[in-house]
């Protein structure tokens, strides 16, 4: 079992040709557009939701439901918008760049199809301000769109009006959550809303809306071109399609790769990623799906199928597929310790267990460290990482709870040790 | 959440900034800006023209900008805002410098991911060649900032300065960039491991190697 390279959407996902439209042509993007659009709305909504496709910017929720949600009609004049999360600032997670510097008229062809499917009025791109030479990419394939017809006015001689505007970030993870990013979009602090109202009721200025990550659009005009079965032919039930994998961390070649979902992490690692620094029996743990999901020790990793349901059954997720891999050479604690920093500065500062607590857990895992602690502490932090969780108005502080969450369930005996041997340094001292 | 205040609000600051407006070419850029959103949501582009106000600012003091209090209420004029709301915006987003940054803002991620593969030692080169955290080097080329994930894992370690990546750094690859940007060069900008193109598997790829030498169409193969 392996997928071949005709099965592989994002062909020029290494940069080795042109981004640009012709060479994009040439590849088979925006190949008869119109005959897509021509399916109608409806089917194209029925075709991505029985192709299975979750959404790829880490909750997985299936891409064809959250699009039904969009009103059909505007019964008050409002628009409706598509909002494009291209702010990938998850660490451990680096596709969406590949997509945008390389392969970018995927990702607009599928911004017009499902802004198209939604009924909506434009689609706006936020992409994460650091992207800097990556926004100049996709603006320009974008300005080249524009050029040929296939968006904006009849777009691609569809009958049907169409903007794809880019909005650039200015360095806030916080923003990728997809309230404070329509907050960011208009012009404020990016801090998310309360829900309900959900953004498919009132979104972007008050708006119907719904956003998207980059790969979830991309996908659609392949998706629908080769039918919805030909991608839910690909990983285990209900974890269809391919994927972007980005593999980083103690593997001998850290690489981003599209393969099957559902591929087991071995493999995926033995056939791309040249093996583990030091063998499979160096291999310490691995934080399967980007920084906010907990560690999975190595010995239940191995075997395990890289889908939304394998990894939910170890305790922890795809996310984004950012397998971040960890030898035995890794400082555990001082890993997720360097975690819980950034969440520390990255949280927005709205909400107190969060703003509050992020800080706080920071600094009990900087003390664990050295082993600087009480071992009661152990079960104090848990306590608080659970009066955090769930506390919170969006995601942010379970995520900054959950990887020390991880450790302590994976490794209290690592922190116990280091508790101890800290306190025995001190016990000779003295004497 | 991190240190975001601005500059002391000064005599010497309004005699410097007082004056701040959008050159020729700037202006153009905002006027593009503003065109990308709706009738009367023209303060969605305060970030773009935060943006380009620090860019302004950066040529006309040869480093990479920052946005003084009297170009945050010129940005603040310009989109008929209260200024406290720009000045939330600005102090809220971390690529916007609030204090003076050298010529060439070196940006060291120092994230788990980049930090697995030796980000301990980039951030020791620059420190060697006399950067400080926070501060702009006497000869005003260097700020040293570590940051936060900038989504180059799979190319880890690596440093932003300015507008470009630099990527597979080692100490000795990280010189060699840094020393190219001090004489007035531009050193290649991407991945600085000999022979790897971007984010494939070093030494080449495992999938797609007929996109390797040409424009490979795989439809007749579907």
């Amino acid at each position: 079992m392996s997928l071949s390279d005709k099965d592989r959407i994002f062909t020029n996902l290494y940069g080795f040709q042109s981004a640009g439209l012709k060479a994009a042509q040439a590849r088979g993007d925006w190949d008869d557009t119109k005959a897509l659009l021509a399916k109608g709305q409806d089917a194209i909504i029925e075709d991505v939701k029985a192709s299975g496709l979750r959404g790829r910017g880490g909750a997985g929720f299936p891409t064809g439901m959250k699009w039904s949600f969009m009103p059909k009609e505007s019964k008050d004049g409002r628009p409706s918008f598509l909002v494009i999360n291209a702010d990938e600032s998850e660490p451990g997670s680096c596709k969406d760049r590949e997509i945008m510097r390389h392969d970018p008229h995927k990702l607009i062809e599928g911004a017009l199809v499902a802004g198209f499917a939604m009924r909506a009025r434009a689609a706006y791109i936020y992409i994460r301000g650091e992207y800097i030479r990556e926004a100049e990419a996709l603006q320009a394939a974008i300005d080249e769109a524009y050029d040929a017809g296939l968006i904006g006015k009849n777009a691609c001689g569809s009958g049907y009006d169409y903007d794809v505007f880019l909005h650039r970030g200015a360095g806030a993870y916080i923003c990728g959550e997809e309230t404070a990013l329509i907050e960011s979009l208009e012009g404020k602090k990016g801090q998310p809303r309360l829900k309900p109202p959900f953004p498919a009721g009132a979104g972007l200025y008050g708006c119907p809306t719904t956003v998207n990550n980059v790969e979830s659009i991309a996908v659609v005009p392949t998706i629908l071109r080769r039918g919805p079965a030909w991608f839910d032919g690909f990983g285990r039930e209900k974890n269809s399609g391919t994927k972007l994998f980005q593999i980083s961390g103690h593997v001998e070649k850290p690489c981003v790769v599209e393969e099957e979902m559902s591929i087991p992490f071995r493999e995926l690692i033995e056939r791309h990623c040249g093996g583990i620094r030091g063998g499979w029996d160096n291999l310490l743990a691995v934080i399967p799906g980007g920084s906010s999901v907990p560690l999975v020790p190595a010995e239940q990793i191995m075997d395990t199928p890289m889908d939304f349901d394998g990894l939910k059954e170890l305790g922890s997720g795809l996310g984004t597929a950012a397998v971040i891999v960890m030898d035995k050479s890794t400082d555990i604690v001082r890993a997720i310790s360097r975690i819980s920093y950034f969440y520390k500065h990255e949280s927005c500062g709205q909400c107190t267990p969060c703003r509050e607590g992020t800080g706080w857990m920071w600094r009990v895992m900087k003390r664990l460290e050295t082993g600087d602690a009480d071992i009661d502490e152990i079960d104090m932090l848990h306590t608080v990482t659970k009066q955090v969780e769930g506390h919170t108005i969006c995601a942010l502080g379970d995520a900054a709870a959950w990887p020390i969450q991880g450790l302590i369930r994976h490794f209290r005996p690592e922190l116990e040790r280091r508790i101890a041997e800290r306190a025995n340094t001190l016990q000779e001292a003295a004497e | 959440m991190a240190d975001r205040t601005p500059a002391p609000d000064t005599p010497e600051l309004r005699e410097r900034w007082g004056n701040f407006a959008f050159n020729e070419a700037y202006e153009a850029k905002a006027q593009k800006a503003l065109a990308r959103y709706p009738q009367g949501r023209q303060k969605s582009a305060v970030m773009p023209l935060l943006d380009l106000a620090q860019r302004q600012v950066g040529e006309e003091t040869d480093t990479q900008g920052w946005l003084p209090l009297p170009v945050i209420e010129y940005v603040a004029n310009y989109l008929d805002m209260p200024v406290i709301r720009v000045l939330e915006v600005a102090t809220f987003y971390f690529m916007y410098n609030m204090k003076p940054v050298g010529k060439y803002h070196v940006q060291v991620c120092g994230t788990t991911p980049c930090m697995l593969r030796g980000s301990d030692d980039i951030i020791a080169t620059c420190k060697k060649r006399g950067m400080k955290m926070g501060h702009v080097s006497d000869d005003g080329l260097w700020t040293l900032t570590e940051v936060e994930c900038m989504g180059n894992c799979a190319t880890a370690p690596m440093v932003q300065i300015n507008d470009d990546n630099y990527e597979d750094l080692t100490p000795e690859r990280l010189d060699a960039v840094l020393d190219a940007l001090a004489k007035g060069e531009q050193p290649k900008t991407g991945t600085q491991e000999p022979g790897r193109h971007t984010s494939e598997p070093s030494g080449g790829p495992t999938t797609l190697k007929e996109m390797v030498t040409e424009n490979h169409d795989y439809r007749g193969e579907w």
